[in-house]
This record gives structure tokens, C-alpha cells and sequence, in this order.
């Protein structure tokens, strides 16, 4: 190769060096430069020689050396004829060799490492052709370049905002809550759904808005009546706790050693102001609100006659009546309807009778009777409300002096009268229609609580008719009951035959309607008030007297005599002038001429029930009343009939 | 009616054994009250609260009801608190002695003899 070289190069040189020769000598003269060479032809063919040496042109022929052994420049003649023309290092390494070795365990360890670092060298060819080999970095010439980039300097940049506005907010979760939103959905969807449905809804939202603003607007006082009420009751229970507790819980221990009899225990005490200068002629219980009773207030005083009073008291609070009405004429009478307990029918001593809603505000009655409408021409001594007539209207009946047993009934806003019965002096028939018939005043009647037509009329002769709706000529019985004025006659609660009635002749009778004759008579030593039965028992009844005693009887403990006689009140002062059994409790009240009412507690012997005979268990109802009584009505009539 | 309210609170400031009666409209303002004002002020105060208390326990058991009364008897006193539409009537009455027997009727001879809660075994 060099040889080859060297002469290549020669030739090269030879071309260099003899330009102008060369082409002399071939004699081609076709196109002469102008700067050729003139040559004769015969110079041109000569011929000349040329040799391939292995010289190297460029070496110097005249290097001169100093020696020192001679001590003068002496020429060299051998001169290095070589000459390098490319020089490439190799990266080749034998793979038996010992850093071939080396490398194959670099590159078990990390050889792209190696690979990758050594990307940037310039002889790189080589190492991506053998990427699975270690990277070799070149032992001499390897050269590490780090460079860092820029940094950028850091720099804290803060921002502060407003903290959003904070409150502490707390609440408890309980039930109520809970049920209390819900509520507040429900009715929030319900305004939605009205406001859905049209204008006609909205003009209805528009009035109750406006009757909103009137409540508003009025007085706060009345927002809280009823927590007043409250208040006063349960004050008055503070005031009256023994009261209350005696009602409730007292009973007279020492009734069991008083063999048959029995005591009144007085509880409240019941009184209003301006009631002090009438009497109590009337008492009522209410039969649904059985803490409720009405009071009539006016006078049997028949020279003194002013105004009259209706009083409704709840036991729950005896110190003020619960509804006042005051009324132009005296009270005589009053009955609390038995369904509708807000209805009460007052008869008055002018003769008119009324009716009161509780319901309603105001003083004055729902209806009432003027002359035109029938009212009685005398005082009006008993009213009690039947049952519905067949339009379903409210009716009742009302007695009085002028002898008419009157029937109203309340159709819409008025009060229709219709005579049932006139009282006429009872002569022999055989007076007929020639006979004058005088009207009798009637003074009280009761009527049948199982036959709903018949009923009882006592007289001021002291007769007592049989009557029925039905007939209104004629009675279907009379009795000869007393010597004076038939203050009251009763039917008894359980037994559809017995009847009591008293009288200020200063008897108590007692009949069973068939018969003419009298079961019982009582003579009491002072004119009788006023008989009640009780609701309990069909053998007991209280009788109030004039000279304040009130008498107790309970027929199937003794016939002849009664349980109880106590003086309530003073003696000389007032008189008693009424009595009622209270529906539930074991209550009485009691009114006198004074305006007051007094209440009492039945001891238990009292209200004895009938003992049960060993074995057997206790009858209830009705049905073992009625036969206690019959018991006892048979024992008498058998006697009866065997005189008779 | 709203005289009837006055008459009925009058009585009831009038009753014996009644120290003194106050009512609390729902914003806590006493409205009423027989009492001096510090003594209104306390009552309205503490009462508020523990009418509160009391209709959060009864509602907590059954939220369809309500406090209706609440009655807080001490040594001395019984203090009254009845609610109606958040309005608190308020009453505060002596407890009568024990001894004494109140309002029985004129004559009877039996009734006083013994007081009935003596006798209630």
C-alpha cells in the first residue's frame, strides 16, 4: 500500500513538478497554452526516462547534523523517505484481552449509563453499533462535561384575601326540631299547591290575611284568656287543696261503725255578689262536662220580684261562676240539654222562656219567647228538653201556673209553641164542657226517661196527672198526692214504674204508677224543698227542707227513716230550696234562698251498693237496681193486695 | 272578651294567698305584672328558660305535643306558669298552711272535725 502510495504520489509530483515538460514531450500541439515551452521537433522526440523511486520528494536531501564525535556538521545521506498521509485511531479492542474483561463486567452493572454519558463523544459510531456492551469510556481521553442550567431564583410571592365573614352557629338536634321542619315543608308545599290552583284560592289567602292583621291589631289580652283561666284554677285548687283532695280521695272512715248511716262531707262553697239577694231556683248539672253546673237565680218571693240570674260554675273553680247571665225576670227553672250540653232552656217567673247557647258570645239568649209567640202567663215552673223531634229540631217542654204544658221547638231562629195539654180542674167527668174548666197551674212535671210519651204533671192542688203527649184532653191518671203544691215529681232512674214527689204539706211520697196509692210517704217536719234521686241507686234520694236539713234515704237499708239528716246551713237564715245528684261524682249541691250553693260528699254509706252473697260475683247495671227496687215494691204490695 | 281577661287577672291578683302575677309576651317583654320591677325582671328571666327547658324535654318525646303548664312548688311558694300561644301567664302563690282548712261552709259541724288530707289512708 505504501509503495503504491508513495507512487501515486510521485507521479503526482512529477505532474507538479514538470508541467510545461511533460506535455512537451508528448508533442500533441493542438492547442498550445501560450506560456509553453518552444521546443524543437527534435527535442520533442526524445525520449526520456522515468523512474519510479520510492523517494519521497518532501524529505529533505541536505539535512546536516552536528556530531559531536568530529565536531562538525556532517551531512546525512539516510533521510526518512516516509511520509503519513492519514492517521485514525482505533477503538478496537481485543475480546481476549484483559480490558476486554474489564468492560464486559462494567457493562453487567451499568453499562447504558455508561452508553448514554458517552453519547456526546465524537467516536459514539462505534458504541450505538454495540449497545449491548458496556460503554467503555476511553481511558485517556475521556473528559466529563457538566453544565447547570439556569436556576431560576426563587421567590416567595404571598397574597392574603379577606377572610370570608364567620358566626359561630349552634343548634341542637332533638325530635322536635326534626318534626317541627318537617311541618314547616309540608305546609310551605301546601302554599305552593294553592297558589297552583287559581285566583279564587288566593282571594280566600287574601281575607284570611287580612283577618291576620285584625288579630294583630286587637288586643294582645286576648291571645292569653285561656292561660288565665288556667292560672285562676289552678290557684283556686292551691287555695282549696283540701277541698280538692277530700272530693277526690276522702272517705268517711268512721261510716263503718255507724251502722246504716251515712255523713255529708261540705266541700266548696259557691257564691257570687251580685247573687246574694236571690235564691237558688234551679240546679242543673251538665251531663257531658260533669264539673259543670248551672244555677238559676231569682225568687219565690212572689211580692218581691226583680231580676233574675244564670250562673254556670265549674267545680274546678268555686271562686267565680264560670258564664254569667244576668236576665230581666227571675229564673224559675232551667234544663241543660243532654246532647247538646251548650243548650240550656231557662223559664222565667214573666212567664217567657229562653233558650242560651254557651257557644255564643254575648249575654243574651239565642230565642226567646215574647206573648206573641205563646209564652205562659204565669211564671214557668219546670222546662225539660226531649228528644229530637222528627226534623231532628230541638224541642222542649215547659209548665206553668196558667195550666199549660207547652211544647217549643226550635226550628231555625224561632220558637214554635205548641200546646200539648191544659190543666183543668179535674172535677167528675160528668161536669163536662158545661162545667167551667179552670185551668190548674201546673208546678212541676217529669218526664218518663224510658216511655218517652208519658209524663208526670204535679199541680198546686197537689194532684199529680198521668199524661201523655199523644192525648191531650184527658189524663191517663190522677193521683191524689198532696195537701198543698207538688213541688217536684221524679222519676226514678232505673225502675220504669216508681215515681217520687214532695210537697210543702211536708211530705215525701213515693208511687209506683199503676197504683193510686202511695208505696212510701215520709213526713219530714218541715216543708220540703225539693226531692232528687239518685243517679247511682234506685233506692236513694235526697230531700232538702226549709229549715236547712237535707235529708238522705236509701230504701233498701231503711224504709222509714233516713240515713242521713243534716243541718248545712244555718237554720234560722236560710232555707234550702234545691238539690241534684252529680252524674259521676259522688257530689251533691245543694241551693238555698241565700244565693248560695253548697256542695257535699256523699260518705259511702251512702252509696251502699248491694251486698254480694258469698260465691257469687257482684251484679252491675240497671237491671239489679231495678230489681232492688221491685224487691222492695213487692213487699209492699203484697200487703196491699191482701187488704185490698 | 278582653274585659273579661282583665276582670278574671284582677280577681286573681285579688285572691288571698297570691303574691303576685305577671305575664311574658313570646319576645320575653313582661307585659303585665303586680310586681316590682327587679323581681318581674327575675321571674320573666329564669322563668323563660326553664319553660324551655321543660317544653324541649316534652316535645323531645313526642314532637306532636306541647307544654301546656308548668308548676314549680318550693318550700314557701308555688309558682304557676301557664302557656298559651308563647305567651307565659305567670302566678305566684303561698302555699296555704296545712293546718288551716280554707273556704269550708258555714254550718256544718262534721267537716271541720278533721281535715280531709289527714285522712286519706
Amino acid at each position: 500500500a505504501k509503495s503504491t502510495k508513495a507512487a501515486t504520489k510521485k507521479k503526482e509530483e512529477a505532474v507538479e513538478t514538470g508541467t510545461g515538460w511533460e506535455e512537451w514531450s508528448q508533442g500533441k500541439a493542438l492547442v498550445r497554452p501560450p506560456d509553453q515551452m518552444e521546443l524543437t521537433e527534435a527535442e520533442l522526440k526524445e525520449e526520456i526516462t522515468r523512474i519510479l523511486t520510492a523517494n519521497n520528494p518532501h524529505a529533505p536531501q541536505n539535512i546536516v547534523r552536528y556530531s559531536f564525535k568530529e565536531r562538525s556538521y556532517k551531512p546525512i545521506n539516510v533521510v526518512d523517505q516516509m511520509a503519513v498521509h492519514f492517521v485514525l485511531e482505533g477503538s478496537l479492542v481485543h475480546q481476549d484481552s484483559e480490558e476486554a474483561r474489564k468492560l464486559r463486567v462494567k457493562e453487567v452493572d451499568g453499562g447504558d449509563v455508561e452508553e448514554a454519558g458517552d453519547e456526546d463523544r465524537p467516536d459514539s459510531a462505534a458504541s450505538r453499533i454495540n449497545k449491548k456492551e458496556p460503554k467503555v469510556t476511553n481511558q485517556f481521553n475521556f473528559s466529563n462535561r457538566a453544565s447547570q442550567t439556569l436556576n431560576n431564583p426563587m421567590r416567595d410571592r404571598i397574597c392574603q384575601t379577606e377572610p370570608p365573614p364567620r358566626s359561630s352557629f349552634s343548634a341542637t338536634a332533638n325530635q322536635w326540631e326534626i318534626y317541627d321542619a318537617y311541618v314547616q315543608e309540608l305546609q310551605k308545599q301546601e302554599k305552593n299547591k294553592e297558589k297552583q290552583k287559581g285566583t279564587h284560592s288566593q282571594k280566600d289567602n287574601g281575607k284570611s290575611k287580612k283577618v291576620m292583621l285584625m288579630e294583630t291589631q286587637s288586643e294582645d289580652v286576648t291571645k292569653w284568656t285561656m292561660a288565665s283561666k288556667i292560672l285562676e284554677r289552678t290557684i283556686s285548687q292551691n287555695t282549696f287543696d283540701d277541698i280538692a283532695q277530700d272530693f277526690k280521695y276522702f272517705e268517711d272512715a268512721s261510716d263503718e261503725f255507724r251502722e246504716q248511716e251515712g255523713t255529708l262531707l261540705p266541700l266548696w262553697k259557691f257564691q257570687y255578689d251580685k247573687a246574694k239577694t236571690l235564691s237558688v231556683t234551679a240546679l242543673c248539672w251538665n251531663n257531658k262536662y260533669q264539673d259543670l253546673f248551672a244555677v238559676g237565680l231569682g225568687s219565690y218571693n212572689f211580692s218581691r220580684q226583680g231580676c233574675g240570674m244564670l250562673l254556670f260554675y265549674s267545680l274546678k273553680n268555686p271562686a267565680f261562676p264560670e258564664y254569667i247571665y244576668p236576665t230581666s225576670s227571675g229564673v224559675m227553672c232551667l234544663d241543660i240539654h243532654a246532647q247538646h250540653s251548650h243548650l240550656v232552656a231557662v223559664g222565667f217567673y214573666d212567664g217567657c222562656v229562653a233558650v242560651y247557647s254557651l257557644k255564643e258570645e254575648g249575654q243574651e239568649p239565642v230565642y226567646k219567647s215574647t206573648a206573641k209567640t205563646g209564652k205562659h202567663t204565669d211564671p214557668v215552673w219546670q222546662v225539660r228538653w226531649q228528644s229530637d223531634d222528627m226534623d231532628s229540631n230541638h224541642n222542649f217542654y215547659s209548665v206553668s201556673s196558667d195550666g199549660r204544658v207547652v211544647s217549643w221547638t226550635l226550628v231555625k231562629n224561632e220558637l214554635v209553641f205548641t200546646d200539648i195539654i191544659r190543666l183543668t180542674l179535674n172535677c167528675a167527668v160528668s161536669e163536662g164542657p158545661e162545667g167551667a174548666q179552670a185551668p190548674t197551674s201546673g208546678t212541676s212535671f217529669d218526664f218518663h226517661r224510658q216511655i218517652d210519651y208519658m209524663f208526670l204533671v204535679g199541680t198546686e192542688e197537689g194532684k199529680i196527672h198521668k199524661c201523655s203527649k199523644t192525648y191531650s184532653s184527658q189524663f191517663l191518671e190522677t193521683y191524689d198526692a198532696h195537701s198543698m203544691a207538688v213541688d217536684t215529681v221524679k222519676w226514678n232512674y232505673f225502675h220504669p214504674k216508681v215515681f217520687v214527689s214532695c210537697s210543702s204539706d211536708w211530705t215525701v211520697k213515693i208511687w209506683d204508677h199503676t197504683i193510686n196509692t202511695p208505696m212510701f210517704v215520709f213526713d219530714l217536719q218541715a216543708a220540703v224543698g225539693d226531692v232528687a234521686w239518685s243517679p247511682y241507686s234506685s233506692t236513694v234520694f235526697a230531700v232538702v227542707t226549709t229549715d236547712g236539713t237535707v235529708h238522705v234515704f236509701d230504701l233498701s237499708v231503711n224504709k222509714y227513716e233516713a240515713i242521713c239528716q243534716q243541718l248545712v246551713v244555718d237554720k234560722k237564715k236560710t232555707k234550702l230550696t234545691h238539690v241534684e245528684f252529680n252524674p259521676i261524682h259522688p257530689v251533691i249541691i245543694v241551693g238555698d234562698d241565700r244565693g248560695y250553693v253548697t256542695s257535699f260528699k256523699l260518705s259511702p254509706n251512702l252509696r251502699k251498693k248491694p251486698k254480694a252473697k258469698k260465691g257469687h260475683e257482684l251484679p252491675k247495671g240497671p237491671e239489679v237496681e231495678v230489681a232492688k227496687m221491685e224487691k222492695l215494691l213487692s213487699l209492699l204490695r203484697e200487703p196491699d193486695q191482701n187488704s185490698g | 272578651m278582653g274585659e273579661e281577661v282583665e276582670a278574671q287577672m284582677k280577681r286573681i291578683e285579688a285572691t288571698k294567698g297570691v303574691i303576685g302575677t305577671l305575664v311574658v309576651d313570646p319576645d320575653g317583654v313582661p307585659i303585665r305584672s303586680t310586681l316590682d320591677q327587679s323581681m318581674t325582671l327575675q321571674y320573666a328571666g329564669q322563668l323563660r328558660q326553664l319553660v324551655a327547658l321543660a317544653r324541649s324535654a316534652v316535645r323531645d318525646i313526642d314532637p306532636q305535643n306541647d307544654l301546656s303548664a308548668l308548676r314549680v312548688r318550693s318550700k314557701t311558694n308555688e309558682i304557676i306558669v301557664v302557656t298559651e300561644n308563647n305567651y307565659l301567664v305567670i302566678g305566684i302563690q303561698k302555699l296555704p298552711e296545712p293546718d288551716v282548712s280554707m273556704g269550708m261552709g258555714t254550718g256544718s259541724p262534721l267537716g271541720l272535725e278533721y281535715p280531709g288530707w289527714l285522712q286519706k289512708e
